[in-house]
Parts: C-alpha cells; structure tokens; sequence
C-alpha cells in the first residue's frame, strides 16, 4: 500500500491562465497550475524532487504587470495573477534560449529538446560557425558514472542534489563564472579525491545526459546502446531494510543502469552507493 | 556535517594568515592537531555552520598574504569555518582578483575599460608588459572607479602586509613603479581633487570634501558632523521615515526606488533582527562617486548609516566596499573603529540606548555583487550569484532576514534631509526627482569629476561646467547599464523623469563623453566585453547571450550598412530575450548600451 501524505488543507487561489479562470492550490507554481489545466510548458532545470531553480529560463511566461517575464516554474501563483504562456514575447525568449543552449551545449541526449527547437522554429547555427562552445571532454575517473561536461547546461539540480536538499554530501559546486562557469569538485580534482560518495543522485536528476552511467556512456560510444530493446522493472532494493524502489533498465538481459521512481513518497528517487552500483552481482554468470 | 578533505597542508604563512583572522584552532576539528580529547567529541551543528560568512574575509587573508590561494589554504579554511570544500572552491572562482594557481605576488591591475580605453589604456598595457619581467602579473581590469585620472592602474603586492598603491594618470614608468615598489610610490592625490567644486558653500553632499580631514572625527563634527544623528533621535524612527518619505529621495545606485517607502516596509516586519547594507560595491563603468564620499567624507557615511539603521530598527550593519578601493577602505576602517571608540558606535550608541556597529566587507572582484541579492550571498559567504525574487530584501534578504540595502550616495543624501528637513530638501530638484544629484563626468571634457547639481540641470549644463571638448560625438549616460545619446540632445534634464522620457536612463549617474577619436564599434565591443566577463553564469540567457552579443560585434567591428544587417537583426533578437528573460539587471541591460548606438547614434550605418 502506498501512503500519499495528503497534508494540510490548503486554500483555492484564483486566476487565469491565457483568459482562463483556473483555480490552484495556495503555493501552488504557476507551472504546478499549467500542467493542472493541461498547458504545456517547457522546462529544463525544473526539478520534480528539487527546489525551483529558475536558471535555465526556458519556462518563461508573461504575467500582467510584471515588466520582464516571470518563469512558471518558480514563481507561486497569486490570486488575481493574469498568466499568458502562449505570447509571442514569451514564445520569443524560450525560442532564444533554445538556441543559445543548442549553439553552445551538446543536447543529443536530452529528451524533449528536438521537438521543442522545432516548436519555436529555433535556428541555433544562426550564430555561426565560430560561435563559442563549451568544448569539454568527457572526464572518465571512476568505474561508476561519467561526467560529460559538453552536455551541461548549468541547471545546478545535481549541485542541488549532492547538497543540502537530497545527499549533504556537497561533493560538487559550480566554479568559475559566467561562460566559464563548470560544474566541478574542489579544486577541480578527479572524482575519486573528491568527497563523492558515489550515490548517483545527481545522475538521477541530470536533464541532459551530461551524468551518465558508464555502462551507458560506454555502449552509446560503441553505438550500441538502444532504449527500444530495454525493459525496465521497478523493485525492491535487498542490500538494506530501507525497501528503496529500484527501477532495472534491461538491455539483452543485462542491467545498463539503475534509477528510482521520484513519486516514491520515502526516498524520492534518491539511493546509495550499493542500490545504484552494486548490482553485479546479479548478473555474474561465471 | 561530514567533509572530506583531502591530504594537502596549508604551509606555515598561510595558516597563519587564516589565524590572524579567525584566531587559533580550538581543537583538531577546526584543524589544530589532534589530541585524545578530540576524540570523545564532535564539533558540528547550526553553531560550526553559521561562520560561513567568514570565508570570504578568509580568502582575502589568504590571497592578501600569499597572493593565491592553495589547496591546503582552502581545505584549512573550509575546516576552521565547516565548509563543505567544493563549495569553498566555487566561491573562491567566482571572484577576479582571487587566483587558486599560483601567480607573482604582485598583481597590477590595469583598467582597460571605456574612460581608459579612449586615454590610451591599450598603449599602457602594452608598455607595461615589455617593461614587466616575470615576477609580476598584469591583469586587465574593469573599470577601477578612477576615470578622472584616466587611464589607472592599480598594484597589489602580496605579504604581510598587503601592499596597494594606485597610479593614475598612468605612464609606463609610474605603473612600473607602482608594481615594483608599491611603498615607494607617490601618494594619491586627495580625493578633492575630484571635486572641481569643493569648497564651494553651496555643496550639500560634497561640502566636508577637500575641507575636512577625513581621518578626523572631532574636524567631521565641527562641520556640523552627527548634527543628523542627534536629530534622528529627537524624531524617533518613525520620524525619521517619515521625514525621508517626504523628501522624495529615492535610491541613487541606478533603480531609483523611493527610500522611504523601502525603509517603512523593513521597519515593520515582524521578524528579527533587521539588517542595514550599505552598497559600497561601486563597479559601474565610469562611476567613481561613491569611493570619493568615502575616501573624502568618510565619517558621513558611517553616520548616515547609523541613522538607517536606528530607522529600520536594525543593530547591525554590513558595508560591503568593493575590492578596487584600498584607499576607501583604510578610511573606512579607521572612520568606523574611531567611531566605535567614542560611542558613535557601539552598545549605546550617543548614550541613547541604541546599539549599533557596522562591519565592513570587502569584495573581490564581481560586478554582479552590486545587484543587492547577489551581494547578500557574497557576504553570507556564497557565490555571489543573484537571487529569485520575490521574496524581496525588505521581507527575506541578508541571512534570510528583512534588510534595507542602499547604495552610498543614497545614504549620504539622508544627513541634510534631517538637518534641513524634508520640506527644505524637497524643495530642491524637480518635482518627482528632489534633491541633489551626483553626476560622475568623465571621458573628453577639461575637468573631469564629481558634480553635485541639484536634479533639473541639464545634460549640457553638466557638460559645460566639466567643460566639454570640441568635436562631441556622443555622451553615454549611465554607465556600461546605460545608454548613449547625440550631442544634439544636451537639453535633457538629468532628472529620472526627464531621462526616462528621452528613452534613456540617468543610471548611477555617470556622464562619459566621447570624441570623434575613440570608433564606436570599439567601445561597443568592449561594453560587450564587460557584460560576457562579469555574467555570473547562473542564468542561459546572459551567460550565453553576453557571450553571443560580444561575437556578433566582432564581426561587424568593420562593417555598415548591409553588411552589417543581420547581425544587427541577430543582436536585437538575444537583446531583447536577454531584456526579458534574464534573472537580474545585469542581463537585462546588457543590451542597452549597444542598442542606443544603433538606434540613437546610427552605429554601423
């Protein structure tokens, strides 16, 4: 049985959202409210598990009086708010930082990004050939995970992760700054004379792909990584009496990776070192 | 909270740079060796946590005494303040004039921006290289806030302790000088020199400049100095934001949000305790009106801050003056301890059973610490990146707590308001813009400078009395956040009302004027530059919008007309997401400089 904390009653805040009457739950987003009445807006650093960050800005919309746009997904609705989401200055934004990101950033492994570039008719080689990037190589230091630092787009939920909203390991930090600014340990040193504890948290929150298992940074290098062949079971993990929920990625009855459902009301989505990694084990056939 | 720290030592300096600061460890958990008592125990909890504002004092104490901060000085440092190393490392990376490799002990910081850049700035780095051996590290800088003796540079020689010495206006021999024997070099001229009009009776904010001693506290109160003190507790807090209401001041660091509405809100929050920050973090290219209130007038704002504060109910205070400015910083310091000394400040503050004190903080190198949010986490000892808001800093800002941060010039303003009375002080300027005004003129005029001219005169009154010279081509108007106009424009009133009509901004007050010598894709590319540099990366559209407006001017350094068009298009298209979309100011102008060229001077037609 699962036990959904229902919490304390909260009031119905009313407003509208594109001229609609639309009626949310007090500290409610104004994404929370869009995706209650079936508005799609896209996001990038938004978090299920994780504060709002409202870094990325590509969830921008526009609310009546307000002199910039505000982003849906940190801003709490207010009542009487007049929300549009479907304006051209909004479209015009979300258009442009797609196509900052997709000039500057490695977004091949970042679900949904294809269709909404196509979406907003975003052109990101417009800035040209010699338009900067990221140009980062993949640090491989360790035998559980990759860090593909061409893939990052900044959006701080694994730094958020690591800290003192999940892990409070605080392995990671963004250093250095604007465009320069990277995801890094301290001093910049190789992950295993870090304070990683290798729980994988931050890969469970990574939007991008730029944190990967290595069995999956390895096949797609060998090309042979394929989601249509993968089946994914959700179970429980037996290293501990915790019972966190593990969710097996299959590929040719080989584990590829480990993740965990985030609607899990006592972890999150959230595991450690062994339920993550430590599933050799199973498949040792020698 | 468990850290991990790694096996590198600080040496022997640098651990005794950290002591200096923090005093010695209290046991091996704050880094001092391990004893058998040390291991029945643990340091931990809210108590080891809450002294994370130290670290960036402590970085400076380090990069002061050593020039560069190690591994091993970071990893002590993190253990002395329990803080998690990675993110020690982030804050430290984020400022310019820390380093985390190493590099000489002298740094000579060479100011490459717009007032230096068209007074040769370029020929100075170049001649200061060749001259320069190894043992030293030349930087180009942003605006170092001395555009009045343009072109400026200023030396830091690590050690103990840290040397500075400012050389401006600039040659080759007295930069080289400055570097190589920063003790030796020749005593900054005094800040009245940067007031064209000091002694004049008629000054308001500037009237104690260039007549005063700045280091003395009886001469600051023979000239009528803590007069707005004594008036402020006559009146109680009530009073006082009542009285700077109706004066009409509104903040002087480029918002322009009415002081008094910003006090009366801080006041009555319910929760406690209530914070005053004094921004001193003057970075806006061509602004320097603050670090000459400071450097001339220092005791006024220490007094100005106390009146705040005994308004808003606040006990403690926070100045955070920007790295660049040893000079106001030594002024400051002594102003403050003088100050604390003779019950100015202190437990009881003039026997009135107030308490107050003011601490000062010094940046190190980040524009974006001058957006009041970013400059909360600078000082509470994270990267100072800005915050989301709502909530505003009057509700939750300085370590979460309800906060009134105003710029210098803002806080200076509230003396005469008390001592002339708020009817007095609005009867000066216009009618929604009260008060004097600051206007830091520089760039091609005859005496640039400080000018204090009551809100009302016009652009070409400014310019006349600095004595503006032949061949104008084009005034920027609020700094590198601003925007330029036409020498056929000078009737604009340099009032918030009469700038925001003309489509442009009056900002923090910078008037930089510019000759037909200085090519104007040149300076555009440099504003462009200055925006990529200090975008603190948190942010898609700035960190990479910045990056992409700085590429696209490249291009069309040498280009018009046709030419030129699609990366005009391309520019408006980033400006205007950027405008929109970006978290803070910083983002959201870094067009506006640019655009006005275009559209107002016709750039690249």
């Amino acid at each position: 049985m699962t036990v959904t904390s229902l919490g304390i009653p909260r009031r119905l805040l009313e407003f509208t959202i594109d001229g609609e009457a639309v009626r949310a739950p007090e500290g409610s987003t104004i994404l929370d409210a869009c995706r209650a009445a079936g508005k799609d807006i896209p996001t990038l650093c938004q978090g299920d598990t994780l504060r709002p960050k409202n870094a990325c800005r590509v969830c921008v919309v526009e609310v009546e009086g307000s002199r910039t746009l505000v982003p849906a997904c940190s801003r709490r609705a207010e009542p009487g708010m007049e929300v549009r989401t479907d304006t051209e200055r909004a479209r015009h934004s979300r258009k442009i930082v797609l196509e900052l990101l997709a000039s500057s950033v490695d977004l091949s492994t970042t679900p949904q990004v294809a269709e909404w570039i196509k979406e907003y008719e975003a052109k990101p080689d417009r800035f040209g050939p010699d338009a900067a990037r990221l140009n980062e190589e993949p640090k491989v230091d360790n035998d559980l995970y990759v860090r593909d630092y061409d893939k990052c787009i900044l959006c701080y939920k694994c730094v958020d992760a690591c800290g003192d909203q999940w892990q409070n390991t605080f392995a990671i930090s963004v250093a250095g700054r604007g465009f320069d600014a990277r995801i890094a340990v301290e001093h910049d040193a190789p992950l295993t004379d870090s304070a990683c504890v290798y729980c994988g948290n931050c890969i469970e929150v990574c939007p991008t792909g730029a944190l990967s298992f290595k069995s999956e940074f390895d096949m797609r290098t060998a090309g042979t990584w394929d989601e249509t062949r993968q089946s994914q079971t959700t179970t429980v993990c037996a290293y501990c009496g915790v019972g966190c929920n593990l969710t097996l990625h299959v590929q040719d009855n080989e584990i590829v990776k480990v993740t965990s459902p985030h609607d899990n009301p006592v972890t999150h989505g959230n595991l450690c070192i062994k339920g993550r990694f430590g599933y050799q084990h199973v498949q040792n056939r020698d | 909270m468990d850290l991990h720290f790694g096996d590198s030592k600080p040496t022997d300096d640098e651990r005794a740079a950290v002591d200096a600061l923090l005093g010695p460890p209290e046991s091996s958990w704050e880094g001092a060796d391990r004893s058998d008592a040390d291991l029945r125990w643990a340091r931990g909890g809210r108590e080891a946590r809450d002294r994370r504002e130290m670290l960036l004092p402590g970085l400076h104490a380090v990069n002061d005494r050593i020039g560069w901060i190690s591994d091993g000085a970071l990893d002590y440092l993190c253990r002395r303040l329990t803080v998690p190393p990675a993110e020690a490392y982030g804050v430290a990376t984020f400022y310019a004039m820390f380093s985390v490799r190493p590099r000489p002990a002298t740094v000579l910081h060479l100011c490459t921006d717009l007032a230096c850049a068209a007074a040769g700035a370029s020929e100075l780095c170049a001649g200061v290289e060749a001259r320069l051996g190894p043992g030293f590290s030349v930087q180009r800088s942003p605006c170092l806030g001395l555009c009045e003796r343009a072109p400026a540079a200023l030396a830091v020689r690590a050690g103990d302790p840290v040397r500075t010495a400012v050389s401006a206006p600039a040659t080759v021999e007295a930069a080289v000088l400055a570097a190589s024997a920063p003790d030796s070099a020749p005593e900054e001229p005094p800040a009245a020199m940067a007031v064209p009009q000091a002694g004049d009776p008629g000054l308001m904010l500037l009237g104690r400049v260039g007549v005063v001693d700045p280091a003395s506290l009886d001469d600051y109160r023979a000239h009528g100095g803590y007069a707005a003190l004594r008036r402020a507790f006559e009146l109680g807090p009530a009073g006082v934001i009542r009285e700077v209401t109706d004066s009409g001041l509104v903040g002087r660091g480029g918002a322009a949000f009415p002081t008094g509405r910003k006090w009366q809100a801080t006041a009555s929050q319910p929760d406690h305790p209530h914070y005053l920050v004094c921004n001193a973090d003057e970075s806006e290219p061509g602004t320097f009106k603050d670090r000459v209130l400071m450097e001339g007038d220092p005791y006024a704002l220490v007094e100005a801050m106390t009146v705040a504060a005994y308004a808003v109910g606040a006990h403690r205070g926070y100045l955070y003056l920007r790295g660049e400015y040893p000079r106001a910083l030594r002024r400051l310091e002594h102003a403050v301890a003088q100050a604390r000394a003779r019950g100015f400040l202190g437990d009881d503050v003039l026997g009135q059973g107030y308490a107050f004190d003011i601490e000062i903080r010094r940046g190190a190198g980040a524009y974006i610490c001058g957006e009041e949010t970013a400059l909360f986490n600078s000082i509470e000892g994270y990267r100072g990146e800005p915050r989301a808001k709502p909530p505003f800093p009057v509700e939750k800002g300085l370590f979460g707590r309800p906060t009134v941060e105003n710029n210098v010039e803002t806080l200076v303003n509230v003396l005469p308001i008390l001592t002339k009375g708020a009817p007095a002080y609005a009867a000066i300027g216009t009618g929604r813009s009260t008060g004097p005004k600051l206007f830091c003129v520089s760039g091609s005029v005859e005496r640039p400078g400080i000018y204090e001219l009551p809100f009302g005169a016009t652009l070409g009154e400014v310019l006349a009395l600095a004595g503006v010279r032949e061949n104008l081509r084009a005034v920027l108007l609020g700094g590198a956040a601003g925007g330029f106009v036409r020498p056929d424009e000078l009737d604009i009133p340099l009032t918030f009302e009469g700038t925001r009509e003309a489509g442009t901004t009056l900002g923090s007050g910078v008037v930089m004027a510019f000759d037909d010598t200085v090519p104007l894709p040149r300076l555009l590319l440099r504003i462009a530059e200055f925006f990529r540099d200090e975008s603190c990366g948190q942010c898609v559209p700035c960190r990479v919008g910045t990056v992409r407006q700085e590429e696209a001017l490249h291009r069309i350094e040498r280009r018009t007309g046709a030419a030129a068009a699609d990366d005009i298009a391309l520019l408006r298209e980033v400006g205007r997401a950027m405008r929109d979309a970006s978290i803070c100011g910083l983002g959201q102008t870094a067009w506006n400089a640019v655009e006005s060229a275009i559209d107002r001077l016709g750039a690249y037609e």
